[in-house]
């Protein structure tokens, strides 16, 4: 079998959620896999991550170099290309950095690639089986991956459970970046304005998808929140569409909400939304589609149209006070 | 400045239930409604948008069949200059590689300064722009939300990345870049503006105009095969409210303010 490695995403000398999930899922692969670990990055920050990770991986790679101070995945794949073994099985979490550095890595690797990974289902010979999703998550399908030749990976966060034994008591071995040169650089970080209202304390949101249909509609939605005494939230079509300010999207490209009650009108459920919705809402789903896979995570679900439901609720509302 | 976008034709999700066919074997594909991939869509307006700033032509290019066409000339009337249809059996079944190799060598028959594809497409791997990147040696960035081309040699770009915070980036050109929806205001195409573009000649290549062999791409190329489909189960499932439209809507209302969502 393959040597397997895992690359870890860090930030501010932390490591990300998925460090720790990668354990399981290249596990999963592989039970007796012992899966190295790669931090690249500079000075204190650095140190910190990889001496966090050795903890739970038996084996660190820590890459260090200025160039590598901020995760430009130009910078990270040529490093990483020149100490990977070509045959090497890697995993990454399917993030905002994943999806930049792996399907690259995979090219110049020669290797196989397949992304947001959410199962895998066992391995035959060199092939593996996994599972992932397509059409916005209204299907799942089994493919098959041919990793004679190495593979990179790009794991769904948050469907791995972490390996939180950190009974690895693993060694760092300090790696050399190599040249690192890149026709990209990176410039800043702009942070995200902070809205006139601030969803992620709402303790009750009443959050609207592409359902809505037209701009015109949200007043609809406007009203029940009113009503409810709620603060309206949205998903990003919603955004895309210059309807309502990025301040209140939900998601793992907007905002992370942990509310009471999260009423989510005519959104479908993708997992980028679902990804911002934490501390385990109530969550009712209203949506006129019954494959919907927001129906498979909700606690509670009504198959209707929100452009009819949604005034009839409010009054509803408004007639009981 | 030159400016290729690679788009594809999908099922629109907005617009259809999907569902697994009997034998799990594809999507039931009758009745569909299909579309141009929504994020290539906002990279050919992103595109026309730099054309009319700085000049230069934008080409549409696809990997598909006769039905693709339509999405060609959709974006044709949107103000794209050109369109190629990339076709031919031996295409089938290739993997996200393939299609990037496919493309290469449709980049390679032109000369262009900017290639831009959608961040993803219906399947959701989010993989081709950074395929062809790579395969060409060009400089890449993904989830692209802003772009600024007042340098002819260099873009600034911004990436969205998580917490809807933006990465700044400088990157030469040529370069290729996968667009984030949202990146602009996609304009609107009515049915006169398809129909003006109905009889433009659409250059079709093959995998031999191309000069790709069977290695390359194709079934047999793919070292990643989809074996099925089938219907997903994430958790329990939603307790469903059934009944007429003022039960659901009396019970909801028990329920919302047993859980305290109507203060």
């Amino acid at each position: 079998m393959a040597q397997f490695f895992a690359y870890i995403v860090h930030k501010n000398g932390a490591a990300d959620d998925s460090a720790l999930e990668l354990i399981n899922a290249a596990k999963k692969i592989d039970p007796s896999a012992a899966v190295t670990a790669i931090v690249t990055g500079s000075g204190a920050d650095l140190d910190k991550v990889a001496d966090e990770v050795a903890a739970s991986y038996p084996e660190v790679w820590k890459i260090s170099n200025d160039a590598l101070a901020y995760p430009n995945a130009e910078v990270v794949r040529k490093a990483l290309l020149n100490n990977l073994p070509s045959d090497a099985v890697i995993l990454m979490p399917h993030d905002t950095f994943g999806m930049d550095l792996a399907p690259g890595l995979s090219i110049k690797l020669d290797s196989a690639f397949v992304s947001d990974v959410a199962d895998f289902e066992g391995v035959d010979g060199t092939d593996i089986k996994v599972i992932r999703q397509e059409f916005s998550g209204q299907v799942s399908t089994h493919v098959k991956v041919d990793m004679s030749g190495g593979a990179v990976i790009t794991v769904r966060p948050g469907v791995f459970q972490p390996d939180e034994s950190k009974s690895a008591g693993g060694s760092v071995t300090d790696k050399d970046a190599g040249d690192v040169s890149a026709k990209r650089k990176y410039l800043e970080v702009l942070v995200a304005e902070v809205g006139d209202v601030d969803i992620t304390k709402s303790e009750v949101l009443v959050s609207v998808g592409r359902g809505i249909e037209d701009q015109d509609n949200l007043e609809i939605i406007h009203e029940l929140a009113e009503a409810m005494g709620a603060d309206v939230a949205c998903s990003r079509p919603i955004v895309d569409a210059k309807w309502l300010e990025k301040s209140r999207q939900v998601g793992t490209s907007g905002l992370t909400v942990k509310p009471k009650v999260y009423l989510a009108l005519g959104i479908s459920g993708s997992f980028q939304h679902m990804g911002g919705i934490k501390g385990n809402p109530f969550i009712i789903a209203i949506n006129k589609n019954p494959k919907a896979p927001i129906f498979q995570l909700a606690d509670v679900g009504i198959e209707e149209d929100i452009l009819e439901f949604v005034p009839e609720l409010t009054e509803a509302i408004n007639e009981a006070k | 400045m030159e400016i290729l976008v690679c788009v594809k034709r999908v099922p629109d999700t907005s617009e259809n239930e999907i569902e697994v066919n009997s034998d799990g074997t594809d999507i039931e594909r009758d009745d569909l409604v299909y579309s141009v991939n929504e994020w290539d869509n906002y990279a050919v307006e992103e595109a026309i948008q730099i054309k009319d700033k700085v000049g230069g032509s934008v080409t549409v290019v696809t990997v598909g069949d006769e039905e693709s066409e339509e999405v060609l000339r959709r974006e044709m009337a949107m103000g794209a200059d050109n369109g190629i249809l990339l076709e031919d059996d031996a295409f089938e079944g290739s993997d996200g590689k393939g299609i990037a190799a496919i493309l290469k060598a449709a980049v390679e028959k032109g000369n262009y300064d900017l290639i831009l594809t959608g961040a993803q497409a219906d399947d959701g791997a989010a993989q081709v722009g950074g395929m062809l990147a790579a395969m060409l040696d060009l400089p890449y960035a993904s989830l692209v939300n802003f772009i600024d081309v007042s340098d002819d040699k260099k873009l600034k770009v911004g990436r969205e990345i998580e917490g809807g915070n933006q990465e700044m980036n400088e990157i030469e050109l040529p370069c290729v870049l996968s667009i984030q929806t949202g990146i602009n205001e996609p304009r609107y195409v009515g049915i006169r503006g398809i129909r003006k573009v109905a009889s433009v000649e659409i250059p079709t290549h093959g995998a031999s105009d191309l000069g790709l062999g069977a290695d390359a791409v194709g079934a047999g190329a793919a070292k990643v095969k989809r074996l099925d489909y089938f219907v997903p189960e994430l958790g329990e499932g939603a307790e469903m409210l059934e009944g007429s439209t003022e039960e659901k809507v009396a019970k909801l209302i028990e329920l919302l303010k047993a859980k305290g969502g109507i203060k």
